[in-house]
């Protein structure tokens, strides 16, 4: 044994009696615990820095006076350590640590949403005392206060082991709470004027101070859970549950493309509270608030639960039986089959849906009109026939996995356009911080501002003008620098689709530096509708469809008529909607999209309005239900089985968590499928033993059992396009050029129904530079009015540091519905004026 | 002769009995008085104001090995307040179609709001009246208690209510035995009027029903 060769950095050492090999470095608990030998901890948490705080780790380590605590003791060459198991020493002190922890803690575990998961319950009862020798008076405080509209806090069962503190600044980097005061009057709370000397209200409550700051993290969430007391809990599973009554689902985030592993937690029929789950590879251990608290959607009062059919008679909606609703589908779409049928379905699918669409499609309506993204695909003012970013996804995105998330961790330099990581994917925001931490990645935002998200990530800001990301990306000297590092990346959001020549310059700029490209759309579906083919020039796979080669692979997969394919691209979304506005399309089939996010909300519901027929596929009541001729439920994610994509290409795969009657989308499919006849080549159907074609999508299994049984595209890649970037338009004065981004928290319609989380979104205000602010007059707070030909919106100004003539809007929060209200995206060019609406642009808005 | 007295033997028992008291009980007329321990259907009592003793914690349902017992905790408010501190049940439902009365429940309440009563009649004629729920479990308000909800009326706090509650001994006066209980000093032998026993919701009469 001695012969082999000791690697310089392992260390060996005696844990209980058991002679262990260690990495250098590592601390004494986390051997322990590889070894099979649970110390007490409270502070101790993997993914946090060793702070030593409750103290209730102690072991005795040979030659030490005293116990130690194994959470920051590392481990050295011999070292002889005894646990509670093997040293009555270590097991006095850790009782003598409980005992004092308990002297403060009130012991109202009945009322406390931990009882029952609470490491402190479980390991006073492992570890501790049977009684306690202090009989005094418990220190007393308000309780619970409000950090903020979610998370409570409990002062009196605070055993202050800085968990959340430590996650809030080292992880979130919100440092809203933290210790305050001294002695026994040590206690966690966020920054309030009583602290300073200021005039609080001294209640404890946070938020009425004029100094006051509420604990408004987009992470907020994590500390409830890492908080190993009741002293954080969130107000929306108060006094809800039980553990023991819970039944926990491993699950996957349908919120946002960043793909966090969740459990889902419920109890009769109903999701009580979804928690991060543990994935390193992804989410590590956390996950943002709208992926924990966004659920309530599902129970909704307009929930749809039966079949709607549009009435020849009254021409109203009315309830009708799945029989029926199918047949009036399918005889609608036949119908309109010669006409046209557009696709829209939506990008909250899973791949599998999807994929059931994207057959859907091409097989039984035999079109390449369909198009997942719900969203302005192009800058104001750009010709519809500009396909830049759909040749973007077929040429660098379709079918690739190549930057993941430990990529990004320990890549050297990361360049981000089009993105705000912490509104748009907070995830990636996460590791982008850990790795700007832990390895100083140097981040370099090509945005309007550094926004808090950027701050955080002490990213170097090349300041752009919004439009004029493709020629920074093509000329400017820092990205370059940037991206020149071995390992350096580039990666881009969805928004810089509204940027002419924007992918087009970031494919080419990656090419020649050399840095790998992420693309990273904002919903959980878009990533996995792309590859899964529901793009008018892609087919499942990534195959183009110009590609005779590629299309007769399907048709062999799909067992259809070689030439049922339609061969040529089909239109994108804003064409769908152009096209059924103008009535050239004889039908439309829309899945999960709310006309609000399209490019313009107003054309969206004309060319509802007029298309001689609508089905639509929805979870809930929505402005397509209620222009449908026929609307079939399906289920939500809780009741449906499936599989999410992440930006990285990674498969999110969860089963049910509830039982359920409604179906996927697929199923809905099928069944309609089933009632139209496609031209089968299925040996079988020759000789009429069976009906031949299926679109089987049915069955999520067998969806997978038919993706994976699918060979691998052999069609060669297309190449990247090559869009030359637009002029810059020129505001005039009281003009500017419009930024624009979603805020997490905002009014997407899967955060309906809450508003318990409403409360914690970013306050919407219109962001300006100095120049503008002083042409309109205007300082910090006061009302500033943006607007269009179209509409208005007013919001209290914010001075940022922004290029001139630019002004930042949030897309759709409270207030600001920039879509709907403007009928403009990133890149046009608004009007400014102070104060409320002056009258020209309120004729405008009434118009 | 074996037989002759083996006859008389086995009269002798049936003579004895004659002389003994009886036995028999004449339910559900005078209908008998069981131990004063005897684990009966379940009180939800009320502190001495009227406010709920129960907190919604749960720890009654998570003792209970029979799986009868639902509670969903709620929050307390200023406006609306049914017990001191934050936490009340807004759920509580007990199913007697599955509680063995055990008595693992009240063992497990820490605020001593879950009692059982001596009440036995508990059969129903389906299955969903015997699912009680607050409305049927909650102890009747005796003089003095106000229907909550209300403000907290023993002090300025929910410790009030606990610290020091040697004063407020808490009160399922009048519920922990049923109604008739206490009246029915009797026993089973002497024949009791029908009409003297105040009526229980297991014998409820029905209109015109014979006597």
């Amino acid at each position: 044994m001695t012969d082999v060769a000791k690697r310089a950095d392992t260390v060996t050492l005696t844990i209980d009696g058991v002679e262990v090999t260690a990495e250098k470095g590592e601390l004494v608990i986390r051997v322990a615990e590889r070894m099979g030998i649970a110390i007490p901890r409270f502070c101790d948490h993997p993914l946090l820095a060793p702070a030593g705080a409750c103290r209730q780790c102690l072991v005795e380590v040979e030659g030490q006076r005293k116990p130690v605590a194994s959470c920051t003791q590392t481990v050295a060459e011999g070292m002889v350590v005894k646990t509670q198991l093997s040293s009555p020493v270590a097991a006095k002190a850790q009782a003598g640590i409980m005992e004092l922890l308990l002297v403060n803690h009130p012991l109202d575990c009945p009322t406390c949403d931990k009882g029952g998961e609470c490491p402190l319950q479980n390991q006073a009862m492992s570890s501790g005392r049977a009684d306690s020798r202090f009989h005094e008076h418990k220190r007393e405080y308000e309780k619970p206060i409000h950090i903020s509209s979610q998370v409570l806090l409990d002062r009196e069962r605070c055993i202050l082991c800085q968990r959340c503190t430590r996650f809030s600044e080292e992880i979130a980097g919100d440092k809203f709470i933290d210790l305050m005061d001294r002695s026994s009057g040590e206690q966690i709370n966020v920054y309030r004027d009583d602290f300073f000397g200021g005039e609080g209200t001294g209640d404890g409550q946070a938020g009425d101070g004029e100094g006051d700051v509420p604990f408004n993290s987009y992470f907020s969430g994590n500390t409830i859970q890492i908080c190993p007391v009741g002293a954080l809990t969130g107000e929306q599973y108060r006094f809800r549950a039980r553990p023991f009554d819970l039944v926990s689902t491993p699950s996957a985030c349908e919120h946002c493309a960043a793909g966090c592993s969740q459990r889902t937690d419920h109890r009769r029929n109903k999701v009580l509270r979804r928690l991060a789950g543990d994935d390193p590879a992804v989410n590590e251990e956390w996950n943002c608030d709208k992926g924990r608290w966004g659920f309530r959607y599902a129970n909704a009062t307009d929930r749809l639960t039966t079949p709607l059919v549009r009435d020849a008679d009254s021409g109203e909606l009315r309830e009708a039986s799945w029989s029926e609703a199918l047949l009036a589908a399918a005889e609608g779409l036949k119908a309109a089959r010669e006409r046209g049928v557009g696709v829209l379905p939506g990008g909250r699918l899973t791949v599998e849906d999807a994929y059931a669409y994207a057959k859907f499609a091409r097989a039984v309506l035999g079109t390449n009109d369909i198009d997942f993204r719900a969203r302005p695909l192009r800058a104001s003012g750009t010709p519809a026939s500009s396909t830049e970013e759909a040749d973007f996804l077929a040429a660098s995105v379709a079918g690739t996995s190549e930057v993941t998330y430990a990529d990004v961790e320990n890549a050297p330099s990361v360049v981000i356009v089009g993105l705000e990581p912490e509104e748009e994917c907070p995830i990636l925001f996460l590791r982008l911080r850990k790795g700007h931490v832990k390895r100083k990645l140097k981040v370099t935002a090509v945005a309007p501002y550094l926004s808090r998200g950027f701050e955080k990530l002490g990213a170097a800001l090349v300041a752009a003008v919004p439009g004029d990301e493709a020629r920074l990306l093509n000329t400017d000297a820092a990205i370059a620098g940037a991206l020149s590092a071995p390992g350096a990346l580039l990666i881009v959001g969805e928004r810089l689709a509204t940027v002419p020549g924007g992918l087009s310059a970031a494919a080419d700029l990656a090419a020649r530096s050399g840095a790998r490209l992420a693309w990273v759309p904002r919903r959980a579906g878009d990533r996995g509708a792309l590859d899964a083919g529901c793009l008018p020039n892609l087919l499942p796979g990534g195959r183009p469809v110009t590609d005779a080669a590629a299309r007769a692979e399907l048709s062999l997969a799909w067992r259809i008529e070689s030439g049922v394919l339609p061969s040529s691209p089909g239109r994108d979304t804003d064409r769908i909607i152009a096209a059924a506005a103008d009535g050239t399309l004889g039908a439309l089939l829309v899945g999960g999209v709310d006309p609000a996010d399209l490019a313009d909300p107003r054309l969206a519901e004309e060319a509802l309005d007029a298309v001689p027929f609508l089905v639509s596929l929805e979870v809930r009541q929505s402005a397509v239900t209620r222009r449908a001729d026929v609307v079939l439920p399906i289920a939500p994610v809780v009741e449906k089985a499936g599989t999410y994509m992440d930006w990285e290409g990674r498969l999110r795969s969860f089963v049910a968590v509830l039982p359920g009657a409604a179906m996927t989308d697929g199923r809905v499919l099928e069944a309609i499928a089933a009632l139209l006849d496609v031209p089968s080549n299925h040996p079988a159907a020759a000789q009429k033993t069976t009906k031949g074609f299926s679109l089987n999508t049915g069955d999520v299994m067998a969806i997978r059992r038919e993706l994976g049984g699918m060979p691998a595209s052999s069609a060669p890649r297309p190449a990247h396009p090559s869009t030359a970037p637009a002029d810059l338009p020129r505001p005039g004065e009281h003009e500017a050029v419009l930024a624009t981004w979603h805020q997490l928290i905002d009014l997407g319609s899967l955060l309906d129904g809450d508003p318990v989380l409403a409360g914690t979104a970013r306050p919407p205000v219109v962001r300006l530079g100095k120049d503008l602010a002083e042409e309109l007059g205007v300082v910090d707070g006061d009302l500033v009015t943006v607007g269009t030909g179209r509409g208005t919106v007013t919001l209290p100004a914010s001075i940022t540091d922004l290029p001139p003539r630019v002004v930042w809007l949030p897309t759709n929060s409270p207030g600001s519905t920039v879509r709907r209200s403007l009928g403009v995206t990133a890149g046009a060019v608004v009007k400014l004026t102070a104060g409320v609406p002056g009258p020209i642009l309120a004729e405008g808005a009434s118009r | 002769m074996g037989t002759l007295t083996g006859s008389f033997k086995g009269f002798g028992v049936t003579f004895a009995h004659m002389f003994r008291k009886v036995i028999t009980t004449d339910y559900p007329f005078s209908p008998p008085k069981p131990a004063p321990r005897y684990h009966g259907r379940h009180i939800l009592n009320r502190h001495p104001d009227g406010l709920e003793k129960c907190i919604g914690c749960e720890l009654c349902a998570w003792a209970c090995p029979a799986d009868a017992i639902y509670v969903e905790g709620g929050d307390n408010t200023d406006e609306q307040r049914f017990s001191p501190g934050e936490r009340y049940a807004k759920i509580y439902q007990i199913n007697y179609a599955r509680c063995i009365f055990c008595g693992l429940c009240i063992e497990a309440c820490p605020t001593r709001s879950l009692t059982m009563s001596n009440e036995y009649e508990l059969a129903r004629d389906n299955r969903q009246d015997l699912i009680f729920t607050k409305k049927e479990l909650l102890a009747p308000l005796l003089p003095g208690m106000e229907l909550p909800p209300h403000p907290m009326r023993l002090g300025e706090t929910d410790k009030d209510y606990y610290i020091g509650a040697l004063t407020n001994p808490g009160t399922s006066v009048g519920a922990e035995r049923a109604p008739w209980s206490d009246a029915g000093s009797h026993d089973a032998s002497e024949p009791q009027e029908s009409a003297d026993r105040p009526e229980t919701a297991g014998t409820v009469r029905k209109e015109g029903a014979p006597r």
